[in-house]
């Protein structure tokens, strides 16, 4: 019963299988006539003026194709699964046939034939495999099978105003850029929350504060909304940002795990535009509906040690500081 | 001895008309696809993006242009095989109407992002109702003539027309069953899985029917009529109308080889489908041996070089089919642009080119002449369509087997060689190519509707008179 809720949707599949094999089998060999001598005979039917039909056998090739077709199914259906639940059994791989068996002998094949490597490089220091050329390579195909879909194939990320996926090669970290905390952003992924300030503040108050932070990044803004901007900052934000807006980690690297970007470095996760940073501000971060989910997933599953480790040392090595 | 009623050429002079017309729309919005393709900036406004105008070209080509084409043929060839007027004219005129504002319906709601996501049903409820009106008023104008026919035996085309016919409502009904949750969204009556299992029965029994056996139906009236030679043999097309049909209905899960769907189910999809060889090939034998003693017509008779080439198609595209089906070919084949060449074979080379030839071959004889305007435009029609389509699908082969070892290639290491987006890069040149074949095959169009306005131009609306049936001789 691997397949079926019960036993009769079995029978009944191989039932209907089995009639239509039967049924080709039966047109095959009550149509095998042979021509006879001379010329091929017209069927007495005339339809609209001139369509008449010649009676002449089947081709013997075009027979031949049929039977070779038919009687291949008949083969395949005894060797693999397809006659109902014959050779499928998920509760029993081993005695399995078909797909999810030629998928495991696939995988055992290719761990039998990687694996040996790829353990080498789980045992070697993230520093040192940095700095080793095939492991680096190898880093760049998997982060580009697998990471390139948000950080782009060089690693530059992209920036906008429902969008922020970090650059990874400009030595800016918003959790650390350390082999062994790469590594921890990889393994268990990031979710950076950022409140939704549009309840609590009025719009005013969100403009001001968006023309504050584009002050203190060096960009051009309206100093008197830029000036009540200061305090609106100073009672709502500086919890994460920091006291200067320095970001997370300059209150030292206890608070890095909030995420919390460095607003004054002139470098962006999301769009810098005013009407992005209200957008931002208003709807915050993963903080509920209409706030961009602003998250990293985890891989440690889905990829195993090994390959998460070498990932994490081909990001480390797209930084200055190896 | 000829009666004084008339047949009803006015539905089909119509549909044969909307044919032409539909196909350069349909062909339009295809040439626009494959140009966003090349130049993806061509893609302004979200409501004439890829994602929206693709289902657009889909869906005017199958059902409006090949819609049309079979509406036409169907009509014509019901009347003049069964020896008596179309049953229920005005049920008829119904089906014209009714189809075209279905048409229109479509081209508004698809552009506007209305759909229910399902691939070649993507029409919303209200729509699908309404072609379930139109498509059962059709049945009793089509079964009611046969039902009143003169002669006693029914001839071949009208098999392959009635099963296409019924075929067609059941897989509408069935696929389309959902949920309204509002006038214009619906969510499907299945789920997981099943819908999926549902969703490709219908989608590979919408080529089986709508594009096979209907075209099928069309081939063994206009063949051996251009031609003037009888069918090759009576007992094949027997044969293979059953075989054809009662195969064509296992076939839908080689669409989903590799998924969630049990093993077996994709099994007897795939053993089907190469059964399916045979069965499809007989129609292809039995149009083109039906011109042995007659080949030096297609020197001088594009209509007949439209007709045999579009069964050489045929043959090639029911070939490359079953061989798509097995397994380990659709894991290289599978979501590459070679699968868009295969249905462009069987589209462009099949479907369209008989129904162009049956076009050419209608529309003098609809408005009283006995050929069109211009016999040297057919040929070069004939010309532009088929190296447009060699063009289109020599260039989707050769993407398509590309980005099949492109995406399966492993470097030393066991590790994915090329990101996708380089198969994509790499796909660019023959995207290029393929949007020429394209545009070629939209000119040859633009080419038969000149010919056509010149054929029609002064021309008097014509219905001949309803030919008694041949004596019966044995």
């Amino acid at each position: 019963m691997a397949d079926f809720i019960s036993g009769f949707w079995n029978l009944y599949v191989s039932g209907l299988i089995a009639f239509g094999l039967l049924f080709c089998l039966v047109v095959l060999v009550t149509n095998t006539t042979s021509q006879g001598a001379g010329e091929p005979k017209l069927q007495g039917h005339v339809w609209d003026e001139n369509l008449r039909e010649y009676n002449n056998p089947l081709p013997r090739w075009w027979l031949y194709l049929f039977w070779v077709t038919v009687i291949f199914a008949i083969f395949y259906f005894y060797l693999f699964p397809g006659f109902g639940d014959r050779h499928s059994d998920p509760s029993n791989p081993a005695k399995e046939r078909g797909l999810r068996a030629e998928y495991a002998k696939e995988v055992n094949a290719a761990n039998a034939k990687y694996g040996p490597t790829f353990e080498r490089y789980l045992g070697t220091d993230l520093k040192a495999l940095a700095s080793d050329p095939a492991a680096v390579a190898t880093g760049k195909r998997l982060f580009l099978t697998y990471c390139s879909q948000c950080h782009g194939s060089a690693a530059r990320g992209a920036q906008g105003k429902n969008y922020g996926f970090p650059n990874l090669t400009d030595d800016d970290w918003l959790y650390g850029g350390d082999p062994e905390t790469i590594k921890a952003s990889i393994e268990g992924g990031r979710a950076g929350v950022m409140t939704a300030f549009g309840g609590t503040l009025n719009s005013d108050q969100i403009r001001d504060v968006a023309n504050y932070v584009r002050a203190i990044a060096g960009l051009t803004s309206d100093a008197a909304r830029a000036a009540r901007g200061r305090d609106v900052f100073a009672s709502n934000c500086t919890v994460c940002h920091g006291p200067e807006g320095k970001g997370a980690r300059s209150m030292g690297e206890a608070f890095a795990v909030l995420g919390a970007p460095d607003l004054t470095d002139g470098i962006w996760l999301y769009s810098s535009t005013e009407e992005a940073i209200v957008d931002g501000v208003t709807k915050g971060r993963n903080a509920g509906p209409g706030s961009v989910t602003n998250t990293m997933p985890a891989w440690k599953d889905f990829l195993g040690d090994a390959k998460v480790h070498i990932l994490a040392a081909y990001v480390h090595s797209l930084g200055s500081n190896k | 001895m000829q009666s004084q009623t008339t047949y009803n050429y006015k539905v089909v002079r119509q549909f044969t008309i909307m044919t032409v017309v539909w196909g350069i729309v349909g062909m339009l919005v295809g040439v626009i696809v494959a140009a966003q393709l090349v130049w993806p900036g061509l893609n302004v406004l979200e409501y004439l993006h890829f994602g929206r105008l693709r289902p657009l070209h889909t869906n005017a080509v199958i059902f409006a242009f090949g819609g049309c084409a079979l509406f036409a043929t169907s009509f014509y060839v019901v009347q003049r095989t069964c020896h008596t007027r179309l049953f229920a004219p005005g049920l008829a005129s119904f089906v014209f109407w009714g189809w075209q504002l279905i048409i229109v319906a479509a081209a508004v709601t698809l552009p506007l992002g209305i759909t229910t996501g399902k691939e070649y049903a993507e029409l919303e409820w209200p729509i699908d109702i309404a072609i379930a009106i139109v498509w059962v008023s059709y049945a009793i104008v089509f079964f009611g003539t046969v039902a009143t026919r003169k002669v006693s035996h029914i001839y071949v085309a009208n098999w392959f027309y009635g099963a296409f016919i019924i075929a067609v409502a059941l897989l509408h009904i069935v696929n389309s069953a959902e949920i309204p949750v509002s006038l214009f969204k619906s969510y499907s009556a299945y789920g997981g899985v099943r819908d999926a299992m549902v969703q490709w029965w219908y989608g590979h029994n919408a080529v089986g029917f709508f594009l096979t056996a209907g075209f099928l139906g069309m081939m063994y009236y206009f063949v051996p009529k251009q031609a003037d030679r009888p069918i090759y043999s009576y007992r094949l097309s027997v044969v293979h109308f059953w075989a054809l049909i009662f195969t064509y209905m296992w076939a839908g899960p080689h669409h989903l080889h590799y998924t969630a769907l049990p093993d077996w189910a994709q099994s007897v999809g795939m053993l089907f489908s190469l059964i399916l060889l045979a069965p499809s090939w007989g129609g292809m034998i039995n149009g083109i041996m039906t011109l042995s003693g007659a080949w030096h017509k297609l020197r001088t008779d594009p209509i007949l070089k439209f007709m045999i080439t579009s069964l050489s198609f045929y043959g090639m595209s029911t070939f490359e089919g079953p061989m798509m089906s097995i397994k380990s070919v659709n894991a290289l084949s599978h979501y590459t642009d070679w699968t868009v060449g295969h249905v462009h074979s069987g589209a462009l080379g099949w479907v369209a080119l008989i129904s162009i030839g049956a076009v050419y071959f209608l529309l003098p004889r609809l408005y009283g002449k006995t050929e069109m305007y211009s016999t040297k435009l057919v040929n070069t029609h004939f010309w532009i369509a088929t190296v447009g389509i060699v063009l289109y699908i020599a260039s989707m082969w050769i993407a398509g087997v590309m980005q099949g070892l492109m995406w399966r290639a492993t470097s030393a290491d066991g590790t994915l060689s090329y990101e996708f987006v380089e198969s994509v890069k790499a796909t660019y040149p023959f995207w290029t190519i393929r949007l020429v074949g394209g545009a070629l095959f939209l000119v040859g169009m633009l080419v038969m509707f000149y010919n056509m306005l010149k054929t029609i131009a002064g021309a008097k609306a014509y219905n001949a008179p309803v030919v008694a049936p041949a004596a019966a001789h044995a």
